[in-house]
């Protein structure tokens, strides 16, 4: 199978995944499963950083690219989670709601 | 190939599980179901490294954050559960069949965008390297962009229940 065919086939799925996790974060209304949907599209984005790295033989710089996307996903998660437990703790929900009362 | 096509086939449907699941628990499971598949993907790959970084750091410590976070939130009445549940039913019964849309759609319509990264040599100029030789990784930046944007747009969402 050559290289193009290859990355066809890796394509489709990788936009089936981002489309799962931009789907995800759109018909939600709880902010945990809007962090699932960003976690989703973000291996997607990572998926085609690993293929575009192997089929053009860079595979060092590609992973190198990775990690780095990884550790900045993993200090946003922190963070993000940080800021749901909070929210919950001054509403008692997760509901994206009422998240409007903060509108000035 | 067909190694990795299966993997594929299983990372996509453990993230329609992980996105349409409605206990949130089972959805962190999923999470973790697919960052290990990821994982074993980039082990074929020839990437081990972000396939050890993605299997301990994705797999294994967001899905404690997110095993803690549910933790310390509180379970909903059964009630409003139920009640919750349905409407989540009618908002995602479609994704399957949009998932299979875009597969359809991005098997039958091949657009030549140019878009293969091409062995070259060390080049001065970034954007040179960018713009004509790495224009591949533009779509990641794009893709990740937008899911900053996601996420950001999903504070300001209309008057609705979950």
């Amino acid at each position: 199978m050559d290289t193009v065919q290859m990355f066809w086939i890796f394509s489709i799925f990788i936009a089936a995944i981002a489309v799962i996790g931009i789907y995800c974060i759109i018909a939600t209304f709880n902010l945990l499963r809007a962090l699932i949907g960003l976690e989703l599209l973000i291996k997607a984005v990572t998926l085609l950083l690993i293929i575009s790295g192997y089929l053009s033989g860079r595979t060092a710089v590609a992973q190198a690219i990775v990690i780095t996307v990884i550790v900045v996903e993993v200090v946003a998660m922190v963070v993000a989670a940080g800021l749901i437990i909070g929210f919950f703790k001054q509403y008692d929900s997760l509901n994206v709601k009422n998240t409007r009362s903060m509108k000035g | 190939m067909a190694i990795l096509i299966i993997l594929l086939i299983l990372t996509l449907l453990a993230s329609l599980w992980a996105a349409m699941t409605p206990m949130l628990l089972r959805a962190a499971i999923a999470l973790a179901l697919t960052s290990a598949l990821l994982s074993v993907l980039m082990f074929q790959l020839n990437s081990p490294y972000a396939a050890v970084f993605e299997l301990s750091v994705c797999a294994g410590l967001i899905s404690v954050i997110f095993v803690s976070v549910i933790t310390l939130t509180h379970r909903l009445p059964l009630k409003e559960y139920l009640r919750r549940r349905q409407s989540r039913i009618y908002r995602f019964m479609y994704l399957p069949f949009i998932v299979i849309a875009v597969v359809l759609a991005m098997y039958f319509i091949r657009i030549d965008l140019n878009i293969m990264p091409s062995m070259t040599q060390s080049i001065s100029d970034v954007r040179i390297a960018l713009w004509e030789y790495r224009r591949i990784y533009l779509f990641g930046q794009i893709m990740a962009i937008l899911a900053g944007v996601f996420g950001v747009l999903v504070l300001f969402k209309g008057d609705k229940e979950d």
